[in-house]
This record gives C-alpha cells, sequence and structure tokens, in this order.
C-alpha cells in the first residue's frame, strides 16, 4: 500500500469518524425503536412491555373496529383544524402588522414570536387559571358562568385555542420572512393603479407568501398532531373523551392500561400521518407551488 | 377646502407663488396622512399585541396579588396590594430551585451536544467523501418523518431495561443530536468553497482543527439560532421527562411546576408565580436571542 492510498483510507474512515455521534444517538434512539415500536405492534405484551404472543394484525384490527380510536382520531382532526387555523392567523396578523416600520416595531414583533417561549405545560397552567368557572378571568369578562375544560362542547376548543397561542409565536417568524421576500415595489405600482389595502392584501401578499405559506401549513399539521402536555395538564383526555388526542391515547394506553401492543400499533398509524404529510411536503416543494 | 385646492377644481392657470404654497400644502397632508397612518398602526399593534400577551401578562399579575384578593366576583385585573409573598411560599413548598438547576444542565448539555454532533455530522456530510454519503443523508433527514412521540414507547420501553430512569442522562442522551441542526449547519457550509477546506489541508490543518478553527467561528450566526432554539425546546420539553424522572432530585421544571397545580385558593397564586419564575429563563433566552434566531434560520434555510 502506497502512502498515499493509505492517507485515503485513513481520510474515509475519518469521515464516518464524525458522523458517528450522530448515526449513534438515530441508531438508538430513532431506528431501533421505530422497528421495536412495529414489531410491538404485532405482539401482545405483557405488563413490563415485552412482547409474550405474536398475534399478527391483531392489533391493529381491534383499533381499527374500537369507537374510541375513531373518536380519538375525530377529535384531532378537529383539534389540528382549529390550532392550524388559529395559529396561521395569529402569526400572518401579527406578521402583516409588522411589515412596515414604525417607532417601537422591535417590542411588538417581539411580543408577537414570545409565544414560542412558553412551554406547552406552563400555558395549560395558565389557560387552567384563566378559565377557572367561578375565579377565572374569561368568564368575568364575558360575563358568563362556564366550566370551559369540563364541559364537552368547549374543553377541546380551549385545548386548541391553547395550542394555537403556543404555536402562533414560530408562525409569526416564518410569516414576517415570508413578507420580507416580497418585493416593495409591487405595492407602490399597486397603489398608483388605485388598489386599496383589502386588494393588495388578497392579490399581493398571499401569494407572494405562498411559497412559506405551504412549509408553514405542513409543519404546522405535524406539529398540532403531536401535542401532549396540554391535553395532559389541562383536561387528561375529558370530560368523556372528548379530548383524547392520539399522542394522548398512546400515552394513556401505554401508562395506564399498559396496553403496550395496541399503543404501539396508534403509534404506527400517527407516524403514518405524520410520513405522509412530509412526504406531500417535499414532493410540492420539489414542484414548485404556485397559486 | 383650502384655497389651493379651490385652485384645482376650478383649473386654473397657477402663478409660482400658488404652486409654491400648494406644493407645500399638499405635502403636509401627504405628512399628516403618513402620521395618522403610523398612529393608527401602533394602535392596532398595540391592541393586537395586549391580546395575545394577555394570558402572560395576567400570570405576572396573579403572580403578585396576595391569594384572598383573587377570590373575588369583582374585576381583578392588577393586584392592589402586590405581595412578594406567592414566589417565596412557590419556592418554600417545592424544591423549584433544584429544578430550574436540573433543567439548565439538561437543556445545557442537550445544546451544547447538538451543536457538536451536528457540525461534525455536517462537516462529514460538506467536505468530506465517503461511500453512501448520499445515502446516509438521505437516513438522517428521513428522521424528520417519524414524530418523537411514535417512539417514545419503545425507547422509555429501552431505557428501562438499561436501568437508566430517573437519571441525568436518561434526559439528555436521547436529544443529543437533531436531523434539523445538520440541515442547517450542512446549508451554512455548502456556501464556503471547498477550496478552503483544500487550502487548510495542504497548510496541514487536521480535520478537527478545521471545524474548530475555521468552521464555528465563521458559522456564528447558525450556532446561536441552534443554540437559542435547541435550549428552549429542551427546557419546555414535556412528554419524556414526564415518563422518565420519578423523583426530586431529576426532574425538570416543566414537571416539578405541576406539583403546584391543587385547586385550592393558596396554590392558585403560588402556581403562577412559580410559572413566572420557570418562563423567566426561556423568555429572556429569547429576547436575548431572538436576532441570532431569526438571522441564522431564516438567512439560509428556509426560503420556502
Amino acid at each position: 500500500m502506497t502512502v498515499k492510498q493509505k492517507k485515503n483510507k485513513d481520510r474515509k474512515v475519518n469521515a464516518y469518524l464524525y458522523l458517528i455521534p450522530c448515526l449513534a444517538v438515530f441508531g438508538v434512539f430513532l431506528f431501533y425503536p421505530f422497528f421495536k415500536t412495529i414489531y410491538l405492534s404485532l405482539y401482545k405484551t405483557n405488563k413490563l412491555g415485552q412482547a409474550k404472543l405474536f398475534v399478527g394484525l391483531d392489533n391493529y384490527i381491534s383499533l381499527f373496529t374500537s369507537e374510541s380510536f375513531y373518536n380519538s382520531m375525530w377529535v384531532t382532526l378537529v383539534f389540528v383544524v382549529i390550532v392550524v387555523v388559529g395559529s396561521m392567523a395569529l402569526g400572518l396578523l401579527g406578521a402583516v402588522l409588522c411589515s412596515k416600520a414604525f417607532p417601537g416595531i422591535r417590542v411588538f414583533s417581539t411580543s408577537y414570536a414570545l409565544p414560542m417561549a412558553v412551554a406547552s405545560s406552563s400555558g395549560a397552567m395558565i389557560f387552567k387559571i384563566i378559565l377557572n368557572p367561578t375565579i377565572g378571568i374569561v368568564n368575568k369578562l364575558l360575563n358568563v358562568s362556564i366550566n370551559w375544560v369540563a364541559d364537552p362542547k368547549y374543553a377541546l376548543v380551549c385545548v386548541a385555542v391553547l395550542t394555537a397561542w403556543l404555536n402562533s409565536g414560530i408562525n409569526f417568524l416564518y410569516f414576517s420572512a415570508g413578507l420580507g421576500n416580497i418585493d416593495e415595489t409591487i405595492y407602490e405600482r399597486a397603489s398608483v393603479d388605485g388598489a386599496n389595502g383589502v386588494q393588495k392584501f388578497f392579490r399581493l401578499t398571499l401569494p407572494g407568501l405562498s411559497p412559506i405559506m405551504f412549509y408553514t401549513l405542513v409543519v404546522n399539521i405535524i406539529q398540532a398532531f403531536q401535542s401532549f402536555g396540554q391535553v395532559k395538564i389541562l383536561t387528561q383526555g375529558g370530560p368523556g373523551e372528548s379530548t383524547n388526542l392520539i399522542v394522548y391515547s398512546i400515552y394513556r394506553d401505554a401508562f395506564f392500561n399498559y396496553r403496550f401492543g395496541n399503543a404501539a400499533a396508534q403509534s404506527v398509524v400517527l407516524f403514518l400521518i405524520v410520513m405522509a404529510l412530509t412526504l406531500v411536503m417535499f414532493r410540492l416543494e420539489k414542484k414548485g407551488v404556485k397559486y | 377646502m383650502s384655497t389651493a385646492e379651490n385652485a384645482i377644481s376650478q383649473g386654473k392657470i397657477y402663478s409660482s407663488e400658488e404652486l409654491e404654497e400648494l406644493h407645500r400644502s399638499m405635502n403636509a397632508r401627504a405628512k399628516r396622512k403618513k402620521q395618522v397612518r403610523t398612529v393608527c398602526l401602533m394602535a392596532v399593534n398595540l391592541v393586537v399585541c395586549l391580546f395575545i400577551l394577555f394570558p402572560l401578562l395576567y400570570t405576572v399579575s396573579v403572580a403578585f396579588m396576595p391569594s384572598g384578593e383573587l377570590y373575588t366576583m369583582e374585576m381583578n385585573l392588577i393586584p392592589s396590594h402586590p405581595t412578594l409573598e406567592n414566589f417565596k411560599q412557590a419556592i418554600e413548598k417545592i424544591p423549584l430551585m433544584r429544578f430550574v438547576l436540573n433543567s439548565f444542565l439538561i437543556a445545557g448539555c442537550i445544546t451544547i451536544g447538538q451543536i457538536i454532533t451536528c457540525s461534525f455530522a455536517a462537516f462529514a456530510f460538506s467536505f468530506l467523501n465517503f461511500k453512501g454519503k448520499n445515502v446516509l443523508f438521505m437516513i438522517v433527514m428521513a428522521t424528520m418523518m417519524v414524530p418523537g412521540e411514535a417512539t417514545i414507547i419503545s425507547n422509555y420501553l429501552t431505557v428501562s431495561s438499561w436501568k437508566l430512569l430517573d437519571t441525568y442522562i436518561v434526559l439528555i442522551l436521547p436529544y443529543l443530536t437533531s436531523a434539523m441542526g445538520i440541515f442547517l449547519f450542512r446549508q451554512f457550509y455548502m456556501t464556503f468553497p471547498i477550496s478552503l477546506y483544500e487550502s487548510a489541508k495542504l497548510d496541514g490543518c487536521g480535520n478537527l482543527r478545521f471545524i474548530i478553527k475555521i468552521l464555528l467561528p465563521l458559522t456564528k450566526s447558525a450556532i446561536g439560532a441552534m443554540a437559542v432554539y435547541t435550549f428552549i425546546n429542551a427546557w419546555n420539553m414535556y412528554m419524556w421527562p414526564l415518563l422518565v424522572t420519578g423523583s426530586d432530585d431529576k426532574r425538570t421544571v416543566q414537571i416539578g411546576i405541576s406539583m403546584l397545580n391543587s385547586v385550592d385558593a393558596q396554590s392558585i397564586t403560588q402556581m403562577l408565580a412559580g410559572v413566572v419564575l420557570i418562563i423567566l429563563p426561556s423568555i429572556s433566552i429569547f429576547i436575548v436571542g431572538q436576532k441570532q434566531l431569526i438571522k441564522g434560520m431564516f438567512s439560509g434555510a428556509v426560503k420556502g
């Protein structure tokens, strides 16, 4: 072996050396559990989560014939719609309001982004007090006496509004970046042509945001699907099962009912949904979305 | 109507003085219009801003409220006798400072760890040639498709079989790398010419030294963005610490704070005082690092 060849080989080994830390973590905490989850979903388990009896697709069959699962999917869907619409609207509102310079803009833009620094659990505790039936400020301001989180009519909306608020901060950043990429001059030209503010918003701003709008939409949907802390603290999936979102349902099946196989099957369903969404995003991004 | 405007509507011919006058009045009007618009914009911003910050502002207000004041049917947005008692009680009731320390330690380790592993991996993916480079990069990127919640049960079973439950290691280890971080760093490294690496190599600069001495200083904004984002997310994580911690010694702030979560009148004000204490670090870091975050995240990575 010549010196050069040896050096070359060293270099190649070296390359893998730099990848080992990241691949090791991914291997142990992502790929291995990923396949293990699929494996578990085909088994009945004992209370320690050890696979005991191969049951094939039984866990999936029981899932797709159980009312609770369909309820959980439906609740999650409604939740995701409210969260995505709410958080994107809030983020867009903030971004549009901060698109032109004015005194104090730094303070306002920081405020609009601020919810992204709030944890889901802290946010949930704040909302718990705000929505309290006797001393809650929301009831006082609206002059009603509604037991928000204990009423199946409102509980899901409450959790969704909280999540929309939490997620609105990052959307503000996305949309602000998107607005920054729109060429200022098209607004001036439109003004000369006599376009009013509303026309400018729908004809220029929204289409100008479309590249980032789609990305933001998918990221928001994926993020909303993964909500957990809010439900755990605010409603525990109740009242009834009205806020039993899919991740909470996984948690409950695994750690309260010890049905790890069933929970694993739900995890696989969650993964398939998120994967499908991600693939759609990449596919459309490659094509380039134009509205 | 001013004389100048009258003049326009009558369509007469102007003297230079009249023109001057017209010019001045139009200018003044445009200026006034702009001022009105700015004031309106600020007013709308103020309203929306108060709306969005309301939960946080109200929390701060209640945290300073004597618990007796909270229990009335009247409006009580602002405490009439502000007190620090709630903060004192919150710290005494639960080992809050211990939780804060734990969270700082864990979030700090995760942040530093991610920066190291991600910059190493991104370096290999952008400057080195090796077999399976593209496949490996695809595999790393594919991890973004796997939601953490979908693997959390298996991860829990793994670490409990390793007898690692309720340790710092178990809270840190699974989060020591991230596909997003690798992607972000690679995006930055790709903007550097390969000759940068080759000339450093010729000068006898090793790979590790190249990363530390050249790449890291050149990508400060990406590192800053990544640090802020990762730290806040680690500080705020909930589900994993909930599953794997059991003792006060290892509990993080987000789990610990729910120990204050009960319903009697006393505890509500204490609970929100506790919430204020644990939100402060993440919000401060966000405010300080916001500029970095935006610069790093949006200058290269997200162009839509």
